[in-house]
């Protein structure tokens, strides 16, 4: 079922019984292309990548051995407290509002039938399958600051037009929104397959028992819906720490060092400043974080499937 | 859930005591707001996008009038045309289609194969694979972005399509462990009949295995084709020859030099998002099935 517990249905490799050999032979060139693309684009990579951080050096050419030196700085530094702060605050605005979301959404589709089922789930769906640049491009146009055609809204409430993307404290909240409006069909595509699971036979006894459809929300559909709702929220949570794309892109750029995420900062000390020692040093700070959150999320797709 | 959200037939209803009746009455009115309000929630979703296609067929000066047009006033292809004669957007669109086009066709075959052998073949090393393939969920990518590049220039592959294609082959992991589930799910008695008729392990696979397993193979093949098409971080990383652009990362770095457009940039951003569309509204259900299975939920 899921990845996780179809480890454990590998058998035991037979150390007693012989490999046959044509067997192992055939074996090898099978796994050969994957092997030696994973160890050359994966592995080593993730190796020289921490390599790296412990050196002073360029992003192209030598560097030297200078220990813990970039992990000190990083924790002196301001610009990484600003783009570890930004990344955080992205992921409170996106992750449990988009999972919240995508359930209500959800349970108002699963509600429908037939094509108007389809039609509606491909509204919702179809943001998640377009490239981070029409995301960009479409919304830039939205709200541009002139012709936008949000901003006679905006201009009802504030009284003048707003340039979003350039106003700092609406950054981060209409980046985060967008976000929702691109990713939210995922979300809504996991817990309709949740929903599914939901024997019907359920429902039909609450409701001959009268019971109020909120109560049939709170005491049925959220306790069996539990499960997906943690694989939907780690998923995101992983997803949206990595946040660069549309950040960059609106933040024109990356231009503002105030909008910036971690991704950013690694890009911004790698590839714009030259440090690639530095931007390592970030890179496995990110890394961390996210291997921490993966392992979480391992072990709890192990315990449902060891159910 | 179904038998509920139906309108219970007018028969029914008469038969039913008082307060039984109503409380269906509001269930349904509950119903029928929750109904209503997903169709709104599906309008504001979709209308972002059919604003920007409507504002690619007007004329410029129309776009910059004030009001709401929902329709074109005067219909025109302009910005179209501007965007496919006066950019490069056809080289880029081959870009993207050569290196989407050779990530799916490499991480697809490879992981079919590493998949396979992992499920039906006995050799050494075979639990360290699978446990690395496992553990490798958690590395993120776009970690991997400064030494991929030190990489990709050691091998002098800067601004190419090889450049582009390589580090995105990182992709297989999640397609392996799918192909070993669907591998492992293959009767044994076909192997068995396949073996007694000398089949070799290539013949096995290419034969038996695979064409099994064509259904998945198209899903794997779609989301990892919509998936590599979608990339901006490495692709915008990889290339500073507008040359050797991808689409995506083309028509956001390369601006016009006459100032804004806007039916010009959505024109273009339409055709950038076009293929990937066309190829959701075909295969919506395969799209879905392995967007779940790669999740872990099987659909």
């Amino acid at each position: 079922m899921s990845a996780a517990d179809t480890a454990t249905d590998v058998p035991a490799p037979a150390r007693k019984k012989r490999f046959n050999r044509t067997e192992v032979l055939a074996a090898l060139i099978f796994v050969l292309p994957f092997v030696v693309v994973y160890a050359v684009m994966f592995i080593y990579p993730t190796l020289q990548m921490i390599w790296l951080s412990f050196q002073k050096a360029p992003l192209i050419g030598a560097g030297t051995f200078i220990g813990f030196d970039n992990y000190e700085k990083l924790f002196k530094d301001r610009l990484f407290g600003v783009a570890f702060w930004n990344t955080v605050y992205f992921v409170v605005l996106t992750v449990v509002p988009s999972t919240m979301l995508a359930l209500a959404i959800a349970v108002g589709i699963n509600r429908l039938k037939g094509w108007t089922q389809s039609v509606i789930l491909a509204c919702f769906f179809i943001p998640y399958i377009l490239p981070v640049s029409v995301v960009f491009r479409v919304w830039g146009w939205m709200f541009d600051s002139q012709f936008g055609i949000l901003q006679p809204l905006i201009a009802l409430f504030v009284g003048e037009n707003v340039p979003v993307f350039r106003t700092l404290p609406l950054f981060m909240p209409a980046v985060a929104f967008i976000t929702i409006w691109w990713t939210i069909g995922f979300n809504i595509l996991l817990f309709i397959a949740g929903l599914r699971n939901i024997s019907p036979e359920i429902y039909e006894a609450a409701a001959l028992d009268g019971t109020s459809r909120w109560r049939q929300f709170t005491r049925i559909t959220w306790p069996l819906i539990w499960p997906v709702t943690v694989l939907v929220l780690t998923i995101q949570l992983i997803a949206q720490f990595k946040i660069f794309d549309q950040i960059y892109l609106f933040g024109n750029g990356g231009r503002s060092d105030a909008t910036m995420g971690l991704v950013q900062l690694i890009y911004r000390s790698a590839f714009q400043k030259n440090n690639g020692g530095y931007g390592a040093t970030v890179a496995v700070v990110l890394f961390a974080v996210i291997v921490i959150f993966s392992v979480l999320q391992f072990q709890m797709l192990r315990a449902r499937g060891e159910k | 859930m179904s038998s509920v959200a139906t309108t219970p037939a007018a028969g029914e209803v008469v038969g039913m005591s008082p307060r039984k009746r109503r409380i269906i009455k509001a269930l349904d009115i509950a119903g029928l707001i929750a109904t209503i309000v997903t169709f709104l929630g599906a309008i504001f979703w979709a209308f972002p996008l059919y604003w920007a296609l409507v504002t690619t067929l007007k004329v410029e000066n129309d776009i910059v009038q004030p009001g709401i047009a929902l329709w074109p006033q005067r219909f025109t292809l302009d910005a179209y045309t501007h965007v496919l004669f006066n950019t490069k957007i056809g080289t880029w669109y081959i870009n993207s289609l050569v290196t989407a086009g050779s990530v799916t066709v490499c991480v697809v075959l490879m992981s079919a194969l590493a998949g396979y052998a992992i499920s039906q073949l006995k050799f050494p090393g075979r639990r360290i694979l699978w446990w690395v393939i496992l553990a490798s969920f958690m590395i993120p990518i776009p970690a991997l972005i400064v030494n991929h590049f030190v990489l990709i220039s050691q091998f002098k592959l800067f601004n190419s399509w090889l450049g582009v294609i390589l580090p995105q082959l990182v992709y297989g992991p999640v397609t392996v462990i799918i192909y070993k589930q669907f591998f492992d799910s293959v009767p044994k008695e076909l192997r068995e009949a396949a073996k007694i008729d000398n089949a070799n392990e290539f013949q096995m696979f290419f034969r038996l295995y695979l064409p099994m397993n064509w259904g998945i193979t198209t899903a794997l093949a779609i989301i990892t084709f919509i998936g590599a098409w979608n990339q901006f971080l490495w692709p915008f990383l990889a290339v500073t020859d507008e040359k050797m652009m991808n689409v995506t990362v083309g028509i956001t770095q390369v601006t016009d030099a006459f100032g804004v457009k806007y039916a010009r940039d959505l024109g273009s951003a339409i055709l950038a998002g076009l293929p990937v569309a066309i190829v959701y509204l075909i295969f919506q259900r395969k799209v879905t099935e392995a967007i779940m299975l790669s999740a872990g939920i099987k659909g």
